[in-house]
């Protein structure tokens, strides 16, 4: 893309009057036409708004306003949040004609900060996926190999980003879909610290757990983001002030420096019994060798209670997503079913939500409301909480023994399309490395390194202590100037 | 057999915060349709709500009203159902920690102590308004997120008296805190009644059934010993009552079944992850302490101590906030809290009675009722003056001083002057002075009202009569 691949780099150069904002925003909209049909990766681009952001933006920074370091940058927001006056679906065909009223914080955060909102990407319906396979508006393709999945809930994102139509994005992390599909399309990408980035405006799946975070080729330009999202919201009351380090965190006294950036620095190294393939097991040991090259010393971290995440993260992401998606109701706006024979508001609601929902969506509400439901909710619901307790206890524990924590992304590299969906209880179990950070709110950045036989990339994960995620990302950006990030050429060829 | 009644009361109040609980949208009742709403209110997607402290601030004041325990940690839980006038499918409330429980609210007259078993705080619903020529329910959502308490009695009370004399008292201290307009017909008190009845003497409780949503006093009255009745009636035929929901039918004067303990829904509550606990730590609860207005029952017996008031005028006084708070500055600007008391009592509630209002919605400045009950007791105007300036105060905001000046009802205190009219008036009714001095009395009376209308009601009317005898008898 105006062969930049990072977006510090075209910000500068447009605050530098070497590229104009309409120049940028044009040329992505122009691969996004391109890479149409062969992706699926947007949902709505409208064209005359991306032009008439770029013109105001272009406006402000011809009068000297300081916008920031990305202004006039295009930028991919996930589809799940709400952009005043720009259709929000959350890949559901119960909101496909839902255009809210109101900014979410991010959004108006990124206006603010002068960044071209090019349109909004394709998800998993209400981010309930990890592949991109169950948006009502069709698979996205993994611009790596079309064929296979890019990752989800956020592959919009991704798979937009990787084949360069933008160069940053914004996803959403429920369970680990900002960091899988960032593993699974070559990208960096950052779950914040829950708390940290508003959610206001985002369209809740499980309040407790939704975090919305940056994506992009690199550390860098993650970091850029980041600073522009973060920050506290009078109008999201899980928002936290931003807090320093605890001053007993060691990671608080590293700095960094020439050399051996990193030296000081513990990383542990998950020590997991379960199987992962080949290619992501070469990662880790290249990603251990990298950091110790670094100066980091890196030792093996047994983490108890992996297995027993998982459930207690459907458990708890179901339940609320049962209470947060029965406001759609097809009363005051969504989906309306054909109301000619209904016999009563009940027949009504079930009518809608069975014909406006998909198949995972009513899948994880039934779920949820089972959890819920009297005589189980014990049993379910505050059992799983119990568990969320515990794996806490455990992550604060291990972080007080090492500053990081390294772990595979994901078992796999991004399978064929199809593949997944045969069998939901394998797809809940590949969420084994990522949800952790979901239950525990901690920060975990998702890392490129390297790729499988089929030229697959492959992502490891960084996890740090509440409030790291500067640091972490700092430590992304050594890592990545030791070796630079690989890019999927446009046209399939891969290129460094 | 005889039958004892045993309720149990959950009233709903809302509150009268300025805006609503979990965002800044307003709290006016009757306004336009859907003009009062935001996407937090209308929980449009991805919409989050902000706990307004003045909520918290209020419930407080409920608590610490009614000897409560309030919960040093707070929450808020989700209570999940699908309504069309509940726009996010689950009402924001409080099941697991509720702020206050374990309170308690004395019966009136030296009556039993009423038993509270909680007090929490949740948000209203929209309104459903049918319109039957259309054939259509159209949704109001203003109401949406009022603040409301809901204060929930043990089943201690055992008539349908006992009952409305309950609701009567906790509305009254509500009124007095100053957290709820408890105005039943705009809905802003209501009550679900739980009735059981239980052969006389047994402990153990009897089946219950709920009356829901009743918005009268007169119809909750009816209600319990209808209900009573049916539930006696039945057990007598050797039926048993089930558990079940009923709905008061106020033109049929009866209650009926509306859904059983099998169809009642379940809930699924669970704690709302938008909301954060709220802690609630002592240096808060003495803030709302040190300014918590006075209670009814404080205030009739300092008025009795204090002011040497009467029990009547006390009960009087203390049924409103507005009147006695008028009561008491008045009172205190004159010094004089009988004559108050008499002023407020009489003039200003016939006149509030006159307009079909409430005593706060008349402007009456306790300075200016202050100054008449001075000129008064001055001498400075006689009690039909008075009434006259009085009006003048209440209908136009007027100046007391400048009422009477302007109206040219100062008293006429020169003696000469009163001297003359009082002459002028005798030679103008000679038949009437014949009448007086051949021993028929009451020509006096109608000689001090001549004397009276001529000097324009400003003569002082005992000394018109000393005058009047004076000269009649020296002539
Ligand atoms: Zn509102």
């Amino acid at each position: 893309m105006l062969d930049f691949n990072q977006a510090a780099a075209l910000g500068q150069a447009i605050a530098a009057r070497q590229v104009s904002v309409r120049e940028a925003a044009e040329q992505s909209l122009k691969a996004v036409a391109c890479q149409k049909t062969k992706l699926n990766a947007w949902i709505t681009v409208d064209p005359d708004q991306v032009l008439r952001q770029a013109d105001d933006v272009q406006r402000r920074i011809d009068q000297g306003e300081a916008v920031s370091p990305l202004a006039g940058v295009p930028v991919a927001v996930k589809d799940n949040i709400s952009t005043r006056g720009l259709r929000t679906t959350c890949g559901s065909r119960m909101l496909a004609d839902y255009t809210p009223p109101y900014d979410a914080t991010v959004v108006a955060r990124l206006s603010r900060a002068g960044l071209v909102i090019l349109g909004k990407t394709n998800m998993d319906e209400f981010a309930m996926g990890s592949t991109t396979e169950t948006s009502w508006f069709g698979p996205t393709m993994n611009p790596w190999r079309p064929g296979h999945v890019p990752g989800g809930s956020s592959g919009g994102s991704a798979a937009a980003t990787a084949s360069g139509q933008v160069l940053l994005a914004l996803g959403s992390d429920t369970g680990g879909s900002i960091r899988q599909p960032c593993a699974w399309c070559g990208l960096t990408g950052l779950k914040p610290t829950y708390g940290t980035v508003s959610r206001y405006g985002l369209i809740a799946y499980a309040s407790s757990l939704d975090q919305i975070g940056p994506m992009a080729l690199t550390a860098g330009d993650c970091r850029i983001l980041y600073e522009i999202l973060a920050g506290p919201d009078s109008r999201d009351s899980t928002s936290l002030p931003d807090s320093p380090l605890p001053a007993d965190c060691k990671l608080k006294a590293w700095t960094g420096g020439a050399g051996r950036p990193l030296a000081g620095l513990t990383v542990g190294c998950l020590d997991d019994a379960a199987p992962v393939q080949p290619a992501i097991s070469a990662a880790r040991a290249a990603a251990i060798r990298q950091l110790e090259a670094l100066g980091a010393s890196v030792e093996p971290l047994a983490m108890p209670l992996l297995d027993e995440a998982v459930p207690a993260y459907y458990l708890i992401a179901t339940a609320e997503a049962s209470s947060n998606l029965a406001r759609f109701d097809g009363i005051r706006y969504g989906y309306r079913p054909d109301d000619a024979d209904v016999a009563d508001i009940g027949d009504y609601y079930a009518r809608g939500r069975s014909e406006g929902f998909g198949r995972e969506v009513r899948r994880r509400i039934l779920l949820g409301t089972f959890a819920l439901s009297a005589g189980f909710y014990d049993a379910w619901y505050l059992q799983a909480l119990k568990v969320r307790r515990l794996v806490c206890d455990r992550y604060a524990e291990a972080l007080r023994r090492v500053d990081l924590i390294l772990s595979p992304v994901s078992a796999t590299t991004a399978p064929p399309l199809g593949a997944s969906l045969a069998d939901p209880l394998a797809m809940y179990q590949s969420d084994r490395y990522t949800v952790a950070a979901n239950l525990t709110g901690l920060p975990a950045l998702a890392l490129p390194f390297g790729q499988d036989s089929q030229g697959l990339p492959v992502g490891m994960q960084l996890t740090g202590p509440s409030f790291s995620d500067r640091l972490l990302l700092a430590a992304g950006e050594h890592i990545q100037s030791a070796q630079p990030v690989t890019h999927c050429a446009v046209d399939g060829e891969v290129s460094a | 057999m005889t039958y004892e009644t045993v309720i149990g009361l959950e009233v709903h109040v809302e509150l009268a915060t300025r805006s609503k609980i979990f965002c800044a949208c307003p709290t006016d009742f009757g306004q336009e349709a859907n003009t009062q709403c935001c996407p937090v209110c209308m929980g449009l997607p991805g919409a989050l709500p902000v706990l307004n402290r003045a909520v918290v601030d209020f419930a407080l004041r409920a608590c610490l009203a009614t000897g409560c325990r309030v919960s040093q940690v707070t929450r808020f839980d989700r209570k999940n159902y699908f309504y069309p006038d509940l726009p996010k499918a689950y009402q924001i409330s409080q099941l697991h920690q509720p702020i206050g429980l374990d309170g308690c609210l004395d019966l009136p007259d030296g009556g039993r102590r009423i038993r509270l078993r909680e007090i929490h705080i949740e948000e209203d619903a929209g309104k459903l308004i049918h319109d039957p020529w259309e054939d259509v329910t159209l949704i109001d959502y203003n109401r949406c997120g009022v603040p409301l308490l809901e204060i929930v009695s043990q089943p201690d009370l055992r008539s349908a008296e006992e009952a409305l004399a309950f609701l009567e008292r906790l509305r009254e201290i509500l009124l007095f805190l100053g957290i709820s307009d408890c105005r039943m017909q705009e809905g802003s008190l209501r009550a679900d009644v739980n009735i059981s009845v239980r052969p006389a003497g047994s402990e153990k409780l009897g089946t219950r059934t709920e009356i829901k949503n009743m918005n009268s006093f007169k119809a909750i009255g009816r209600a319990i010993a209808s209900e009573s009745r049916r539930q006696a009636e039945w057990l007598r035929q050797g039926r048993s009552v089930s558990q079940e929901t009923r709905r008061w039918d106020e033109n049929k004067d009866a209650s009926f079944a509306m859904r059983s303990k099998e169809d009642a829904q379940d809930y699924r509550y669970f704690p709302d992850p938008d909301l954060p606990a709220v802690v609630i730590d002592d240096a808060w609860i003495e803030r709302i302490k040190a300014s918590q207005p006075e209670l009814p029952a404080a205030k009739r017996q300092r008025y009795q101590a204090e002011f040497g008031l009467g029990d009547y005028e006390v009960s009087v006084l203390t049924t409103d906030p507005a009147l006695s708070a008028l009561f008491e500055q008045t009172a205190r600007l004159s010094g004089r809290p009988r004559d108050a008391a008499a002023w407020l009592m009489g003039e200003f509630l016939q006149a509030v009675k006159a307009r079909g209002s409430r005593p706060d919605e008349l402007t009456l400045d306790p300075a200016a009722l202050a100054r008449i009950i001075g000129m008064v007791e001055a001498g400075e105007l006689n009690r039909t003056a008075a009434r006259v300036v009085f009006q003048k105060v209440l209908d136009e905001g007027a100046d007391p001083d400048t009422a009477a000046d302007e109206a040219g009802l100062r008293r006429m205190d020169d003696p000469h002057a009163l001297r003359q009219v009082v002459h002028a008036v005798l030679e103008s009714c000679p038949d009437a002075v014949l009448d007086y001095r051949s021993g028929k009395r009451q020509a006096f009376g109608f000689l001090v009202g001549q004397v009276m209308r001529r000097s324009g009601q400003k003569a002082d009317p005992q000394q018109v009569r000393d005058l009047l005898k004076a000269t009649l008898e020296t002539d």
